[in-house]
């Protein structure tokens, strides 16, 4: 053996581990950079405006969809609009199966129970109501 | 689980089929598969909720009895419910989403893990402003839901309820609930969420107890519209498009149908809004001075009997009045024999005939009389100078030509059914009183008009009688 390659192998060793060293912080100062603006950015799902433009979206379409709908059938309308709002349900499932809380969950126990009430209730009310509605024989 | 995507997903299905439930409306033969549309819609929101997430095995057996209890409650009261108490039904059910949003907020409060905003007591401010936002809405339109039903269901007198300076304490509260959110968004405290919901309430109930009992078809649309807001609210809270998309169709829904209210009485909403509108009235028309000195025609069943059989013509004008006797039935059953004598009977409806929008529509689907016949104020006014007879039942300013002339009326500008270009009018009503507006129909004193005193149902079921020897 040549005793001076030893310090220039064990050199290249250091080297080694130093730049490992290096890679391995530099990659989780990468992450960390990648996950901030997640975290400095409300939250980690979807930005404000996104959701906003969908809302005022969906204003439009509901504007004209129901002026597209016949006075004859305002009273159907009112109780089916009921009953769709009644998807309010969703937000009441997850609070009852997901949340650490008691309080919580007898909340999204009780919100079910009343969206229930109107769902079941309102498509009901308004398949009679439309039921109702004959041409002439 | 699904994925996050996927679930979002299945809500823009549910929320698309949501559309096209209210795009069947347009008209009634496509309107049966537009609710059939509905109920699939809310199906595919549940069902991608209770298999999109991990829950807790009890929470899926809580929400299962949720359902059931709720849905069984929802299926009795839909069944049982007369076609005429429909508008407090309406009203009921508005208050329930509107609990339900309170609730769902408070939900959100105290666990917002479970919606992804955040821990408990460190929620981030925008969801708290959209959670508060929810909540005042939720809140406001439970208690005045709960005002409009007691005053349709009678339980409270419809008259206005009005006390010195309303507007303004009702303004300040107001003005308390916006500085109350501010608090909420800044501090997160449960203490002040609990206050700015008891204030809301509050603030719902003084909304709507000075607006009168006539005035309901707009406070329903109204009311329906802030269910649509507030469930915006929570799905803006809880991130869930579905729930964004679908109270925006409400919302806009409701709003729309305050406007067609509000023009089918010529009043602003603010007007509305504002209340005490016919207070005045009870008291200063106690049939007014002229009914002494001035003539009114009146006659029997007999009479009417002999003209409508000898009219070619015969425009049938119902109102809220109607509904009250439950006369739909007997009404039909004098079209029929009318019909049967080679009369051409039609049913002409004001907008805002009734005690919701399309009250009378209903009632007399459900009387089966053939929605052909059934024809809005645009599509018929023309036609009152051709028929021979109108046959007015439980409705009077709607017909009042005082809306066309008397400037100082508190109903002019009102599009009104003009029912006195017809050859006769027969007025059914149970006395010489006043409308809901308090003012006089002069149509009572015109020559061609003949009063029909009794109940309306009544007096119909003898009309048919009369008709038949």
């Amino acid at each position: 053996m040549n005793p001076t390659t030893q310090p220039v192998t064990g050199g290249l060793a250091d080297e080694a581990a130093r730049l490992a060293d290096q890679a391995h912080a530099l990659a989780a100062h990468a992450a960390s950079l990648a996950a901030a603006p997640a975290a400095s950015f409300t939250y980690a799902g979807i930005p404000f405006i996104y959701l906003f433009a969908i809302f005022v979206m969906a204003c439009f379409v509901g504007y004209y969809v129901v002026w597209n709908v016949t006075p004859a059938l305002h009273s159907p309308l009112m109780a089916v609009t009921n009953a769709i709002s009644s998807v309010i349900v969703v937000g009441a499932m997850l609070a009852t199966g997901l949340a650490l809380s008691r309080w919580s969950r007898g909340f999204g126990f009780v919100a079910v129970m009343l969206a229930s009430v109107n769902i079941f209730g309102g498509f009901l009310v308004t398949h009679r109501m439309l039921s109702m509605f004959r041409r002439k024989q | 689980m699904l994925s996050p995507e996927l679930t979002a997903f299945f809500y823009l299905v549910a929320a698309v089929l949501f559309v096209l439930a209210l795009r069947g409306l347009s008209s009634p033969v496509t309107s049966r598969q537009g609710n059939r549309l509905g109920m699939i819609g809310m199906l595919v929101a549940v069902l991608a909720t209770l298999i999109g997430q991990d829950m807790w095995a009890s929470g899926y057996g809580l929400i299962i009895l949720g359902i059931i209890i709720g849905g069984s409650i929802g299926v009795f009261i839909a069944m049982r419910i007369q076609m005429t108490a429909l508008p407090q039904l309406v009203a009921a059910f508005h208050s329930l989403v509107g609990l339900a949003a309170v609730f769902v907020a408070a939900a959100a409060l105290n666990a917002p893990e479970a919606f992804d905003i955040g821990t408990p007591g460190n929620i981030y401010a925008e969801s708290l402003i959209e959670m508060s936002i929810g909540l005042a809405i939720g809140a406001i339109t439970f208690s005045g839901s709960v005002i409009a039903f007691s005053k349709l269901q009678g339980i409270m007198k419809g008259a206005p309820i009005t006390f010195p300076m309303q507007h303004p304490i009702n303004l300040a509260l107001g003005v308390l609930a916006i500085i109350l959110i501010a608090v909420f968004v800044v501090t997160g405290s449960q203490a002040v969420f609990w206050l700015l919901a008891f204030l809301s309430f509050g603030l719902g109930f003084l909304i709507i107890i000075p607006i009168g009992g006539a005035d309901m078809p707009v406070v329903i649309s109204m009311l329906n519209s802030y269910s649509g807001w507030a469930a915006c609210g929570i799905g803006f809270t809880i991130q869930n498009l579905g729930l964004i998309i679908t109270g925006a169709l409400v919302g806009a829904s409701g709003a729309i149908l305050s406007y067609v209210m509000c023009k089918g009485m010529n009043r602003s909403i603010l007007n509305v809004l504002l209340g005490g509108f016919g207070s005045e009235g009870a008291v200063a028309g106690p049939a007014g001075a002229g009914a002494a000195d001035r003539t009114v025609k009146s006659g029997n069943a007999e009479d009417a009997a002999f003209i409508l059989k000898n009219a070619t013509k015969v425009i049938v004008v119902p109102g809220y009045g109607m509904a009250v006797a439950q006369a739909q039935h007997a009404l039909r059953e004098m079209a029929d024999v009318l019909k049967r004598e080679g009369v051409d009977v039609k049913y002409a409806i004001h907008p805002v005939a009734g005690r919701m929008p399309g009250h009378m529509n209903v009632l007399l689907a459900e009387a089966n009389v053939p929605y052909d016949e059934v024809f809005e104020l645009e599509q018929i006014n023309n036609e009152f100078a051709t028929a021979q007879v109108a046959y007015v039942i439980g409705a009077n300013d709607v017909t009042n030509p005082a809306a066309k002339t008397d400037r100082t009326s508190p109903i002019y500008g009102m599009p009104i059914l003009e029912v006195e270009k017809a050859g006769t009018v027969l007025f059914v009503k149970r006395s010489m009183a006043s409308g809901y507006a308090g003012v006089e129909n002069e149509l009572f004193f015109r020559p061609n008009t003949m009063m029909l005193f009794g109940d309306a149902k009544k007096m119909t079921e003898e009309i048919v009688q009369a008709l038949g020897r």
